[in-house]
């Protein structure tokens, strides 16, 4: 067992874990952050993507003792004083989900995506989500929701 | 007079779903945690058939944290409808290791203990032909192998489970998997359809004494009188391969016993908990009424959740021998191989045809990969696709025949589309090469054998009847969109330069099956369940809205769609509508949903309560306004009297005088909460036109989809957003079959695809825009006029994508590619293709040359 100090979502969190305990069981089992999905433990379809120091990472292929010491940003630490993302409002708007299952990853990686390009063209959005399997909506909608929530998030004044 | 409120059906209204899941607060079945709750593993099989000569788990009872290990033979007696009676002693509990009890023999359950007759059940299986009394099989030669939720004695394909192991978490219930002692004596495997049907072939159940599950045939006109009398004829052979539904969220399932009333619970990553409900009580032998069947909410499931799994069943039967809570979680490479897969037929289709281009007859001949086992609908997949064959195209003579065929690979069952997919491919595809033949365009031979525009039920050649249908309009409208002459000019420019990177048009002119079903259908096919669905809308007492409905939505957002049905139906809005859906317990009646039924049964049946509800109201507002019944007139949630528009109550006043109860016509009962439990009199049949456009570079078998235009008609449309939604969804695994995926097995029945990172699931880099528009056909078979959505793009993408890439290679002389066009296979049939027209060959369409060309491909060239 080893002593782990992470801060998610802002809180810091001390545990006793295992060192083979994978972070996104970290955040469902020990701190029941269960807004992160594992949807296929080889890291293909990025439904467990979180944020790791700003970075989007797939929480199921990284071991909850390498965040120790790091900040952690999941999906459940986005809205800030109960107003979405805009992200999020934009994958609302947009009609960019259906099961929902794979959003919290996909929101996630596209957040990070942004960060690095903050205009980006189509064909940018769909190589920087590549990572991120959706079953259900064939991408399109995701597609026009990050393209939203760049011009939201490029004018934060914008309301919609 | 206050205004009438806006009509919600039509528009895009957001959808009442998405705040859970884009904050991270949706309820899955993964997140559910109960006190002493346990987890299981399962062993399962890494052969496709064996035999299996030792099996003992105690080594693994001795690993920390495992509470108990069984193998099939220790849970023999949990299984069928008197399952669980047996004897077993006192429930584990999370005991500590040294109190805690043995795990029983085999033997000791084998025998009762007071040696009365063991209640142990002789066959088992999931599927619902035989499972219920009465039900009657597919056809009566019909086999079943029973199917027991752990294997005992056999396995007939790789992931069956073995063994089980329960521990206190996760990671140890599969740390102890590794100590389970497995001994397996393999046995000749069948992998391949034809050889299976070979007189000498291995048999995957010795005891059914062959490997044919099944024959039906189906025969309307003289078909050999219309072969006879043909100008030509065109013969085709098309693979449909296995394909893996993958919905983002694994199956995931927590059983659990209410300590208080004794009652089961079982939370499940189903589509189908109504069904689920019932088959599992038949399973496990837990009384129909002492079982609670939860669907949380539930992250896709493309027809993989449409079924009763194994791990229900012993989840089930664990926590009730176990006295805690139970809960499996599956992970992706189970997934691939334990829950079911996918389409998997040979197709042999031929037309009879004109000169002109008149169809005068169709022949199918349809092999279908049952699997080693029978799942829920397993054998009744073709059989619904054999009704779509002839599409939208109207002739006299037309027979199919379905063998269905046991192979040692995972049962297949509904995956997207079910049987109309493939149907449609066939079809579709036959028609290009008729085109070809006859040397005519793809979308005149098409036009010359659609139907007159119709709107009452027209009968087609497989003897069933379409309700409506306009394809011209589609057809006309997409070549629009897609400026087809345009399209054609281009590719003469690009033919006539030599242009490595060669321009390809492919259609698809389809139709489907949906709102499933008729009841009166459903029982001539001997199914063991109607096709009806169930609502339920009632006024609380503060005027707000229940609606409850026996769908079961993972994706589909019935929430917001039934709140707008019921929105208008009742004059309010749809922000004072919730809607419950997924729990026995919540709404205890309901068929589920699958097969795109939800809207055309389900949203009906909300419609139709919601008018009982009307129907109610009225009398009452008739009573509170002191006029006749007939003098009263419903608009905009406000009872009127005709002439005299300020004499009005709100519906929600009515409402509330139904609850008080203090003066309400005499006789009548309180309340207003109508239950309407709709059976549609006919099957819907949505339909559209497809254009498909792509690149295709000649020099490397590159293919870009450079653009997909889409007609659709489902009728009218209750949110035109989600429809688009489904409709993106739908074309994009369409698209899939067509070009990326494909479970692939070995010859010794090994999953060679077993994990996302072998199977080419397209991401968004992958998949193109879409360009869609709508022609709005209503069916004369229920009140909304409404069709059904879920599986269109599914069924009418592929053959149109197929189609186009065949157009592109027309200058090299291909005429056919299989699924999935990968740049491989194209280049290889660019090769062929030449070299044949060198040596002036005739193009073979046999399955060894091209079965030939796909283990070339994995092999040395």
């Amino acid at each position: 067992m080893r002593r782990i100090q992470v801060r998610v979502n802002g809180d810091t969190y001390e545990h006793e874990v295992e060192p083979r305990l994978l972070l996104v069981h970290y955040l469902r089992e020990v701190l029941n952050l269960t807004g992160t999905m594992v949807g296929c433990n080889t890291s293909n379809c990025g439904a467990c993507t979180v944020l790791m120091d700003g970075e989007s990472v797939k929480s199921c292929t990284v071991f909850a003792v390498q965040a120790d010491g790091r900040e952690i940003t999941t999906v459940q630490g986005l809205a800030e004083n109960g107003k979405w993302h805009p992200m999020q409002s934009a994958f609302h708007e947009m009609h960019a989900l259906q099961c929902g299952y794979c959003t919290p990853g996909m929101i996630m990686a596209s957040i990070s995506l942004l960060k690095e390009k903050p205009n980006p063209s189509e064909e940018e959005i769909r190589e920087g989500l590549e990572g991120n399997f959706c079953r259900c909506t064939g991408y399109e909608n995701i597609i026009k929701a990050v393209q939203l929530a760049a011009q939201h998030m490029d004018h934060p004044t914008a309301t919609s | 007079m206050t205004e009438a409120p806006e009509r919600y059906v039509g528009g895009g209204v957001p959808r009442k779903e998405d705040p859970a899941l884009v904050t991270g607060e949706a309820k899955w079945t993964d997140n559910i945690k109960l006190p002493d709750m346990v987890y299981v593993a399962f062993l399962r099989s890494p052969l496709a058939h064996a035999k299996i000569t030792h099996l003992d788990v105690s080594a693994a009872l001795e690993q920390p944290g495992v509470v108990a290990a069984f193998t099939g033979e220790d849970l023999a007696g949990e299984w069928g409808p008197e399952g669980g009676e047996a004897e077993r002693g006192p429930g584990y509990a999370l005991l500590p290791e040294e109190e805690r009890p043995e795990v029983p023999e085999t033997e000791v359950i084998e025998e009762s203990p007071a040696g009365e007759e063991s209640a142990q059940a002789e066959t088992f299986s999931f599927c619902v032909w035989p499972v219920t009394e009465g039900g009657l099989p597919v056809t009566e030669d019909m086999k079943t192998p029973t199917h027991w939720p752990v294997a005992r004695g056999e396995v007939n394909f790789m992931g069956e489970a073995v063994a089980v192991v329960v521990a206190t978490d996760r990671y140890k219930a599969q740390d102890a998997l590794e100590f389970i002692e497995v001994d397996y004596e393999p046995l000749d495997v069948v992998v391949d359809m034809e050889s299976a049907l070979e007189e000498n072939s291995p048999l995957v159940h010795e005891d059914i004494g062959t490997n044919v599950c099944y024959s039906l045939g189906l025969e309307n006109g003289d078909v050999d009188d219309a072969f006879n009398r043909a100008d030509v004829t065109v013969k085709e052979r098309y693979i449909q391969p296995r394909l893996i539904p993958n919905a983002i969220e694994p199956r995931a399932v927590v059983a659990n016993r209410d300590p208080e009333h004794g009652e089961y619970v079982l939370y499940s990553a189903t589509q189908v908990p109504h069904i689920a409900k019932f088959v599992l009580s038949l399973s496990v032998g837990i009384p129909e009424q002492q079982l609670r069947v939860v669907a949380p909410d539930v992250g896709g499931g493309f027809g993989s959740k449409l079924n009763v799994y194994a791990e229900e069943a012993i989840a089930l039967a664990l926590t009730r021998r176990l006295g805690v809570p139970v809960k499996w979680n599956e992970d992706r490479s189970e997934n691939y191989q334990a829950t079911i897969h996918g389409r998997g037929q040979i197709q042999d289709i031929e037309l009879a045809a004109t000169n002109e281009g008149k169809i005068l007859g169709m022949r199918v001949k349809l092999l279908a990969d049952m699997g080693g086992y029978l799942q829920l609908l397993t054998p009744g997949i073709p059989v619904l696709g054999a009704f779509m064959y002839p599409g939208v195209y109207t002739f006299d003579a037309y027979s199919c025949e379905i063998t269905g065929v046991f192979t040692n690979l995972t049962p297949t069952d509904a995956y997207r589309g079910a049987g109309r997919p493939e149907a449609t491919y066939a079809i579709e595809r036959i028609m290009d090469a008729l085109a070809r033949e006859l040397n005519m365009d793809p979308t005149e031979v098409r036009r010359k054998n659609f139907y007159e525009p119709f709107d009452e039920p027209t009968d087609t050649p497989a003897g069933i009847q379409y309700d409506s249908m306009n394809m011209q309009a589609a057809l006309d409208r997409v070549l629009e969109l897609g400026d087809y002459e345009g399209l054609r000019e281009e590719q003469r420019r690009r033919r006539e330069n030599n242009e490595p990177v060669q321009l390809g048009i492919g259609f698809s002119t389809y139709t489907e099956i949906c709102g499933i079903a008729p009841s009166q259908v459903n029982a001539q096919l001997g199914l063991g369940g109607g096709g009806w669905e169930y609502a339920n809308v009632r006024f609380l007492p503060s005027g707000k809205v229940e609606v409850g409905t026996g769908t079961s939505p993972h994706g589909q957002g019935h929430e917001t769609s039934w709140s707008q049905i019921a929105a208008d139906a009742l004059g309010i809005t749809p922000d004072d509508i919730e809607v419950l859906h997924g729990d026995t317990a919540v709404v205890p009646l309901g068929r589920d949903t699958y097969g795109s039924r939800s809207l055309a049964v389900g949203g009906i049946a909300v419609h139709l309560a919601c008018e009982k509800v009307i129907d109610k109201a009225k009398k009452i507002a008739a009573h509170m306004l002191e006029a006749a019944e007939d003098d009263i007139e419903f608009e905009g949630g406000q009872f009127s009297v005709v002439g005299s528009p300020d004499q009005n109550v709100t519906i929600q006043d009515v409402s509330q005088a139904a609850y008080l109860a203090g003066d309400l016509p005499e006789d009548m009962e309180p309340g207003l909460n109508e239950n309407f439990t709709y059976d549609p009199p006919n099957f819907t049949f949505p339909f559209g036109a497809h254009v498909c456009v792509v690149e295709v570079d000649t020099e490397t078998g590159k293919i870009e989809l450079r653009a997909y235009y889409g007609v659709d008609d489902c009728g009218p449309v209750i949110n035109p957003v989600i429809v688009d939604g489904q409709l993106h969804g739908g074309l994009a695994q369409g698209i899939a079959q067509a070009l990326y995926e494909e479970a692939i097995y070995d010859e010794d029945g090994t999953l060679a695809t077993a994990s996302m990172v072998d199977y080419m699931i397209p991401g968004a880099p992958e998949l193109p825009n879409y360009t869609l528009e709508r022609t709005v056909t209503p069916s004369p078979s229920n009140p909304l006029g409404v069709k059904g959505v879920g599986e269109a793009g599914t069924i009418g993408s592929p053959p149109a994508v197929i189609n186009a890439v065949v157009d592109a290679l027309e200058p090299f002389g291909v005429k056919h590619i299989d699924m999935p066009a990968s740049p491989m296979k194209v280049w290889k049939a660019i090769q062929n293709a030449q070299g044949r027209q060198a040596e002036a060959k005739e193009y073979d369409a046999s399955l060894q040359d091209r079965a030939a060309d796909v283990r070339q491909e994995g092999g040395d060239e």
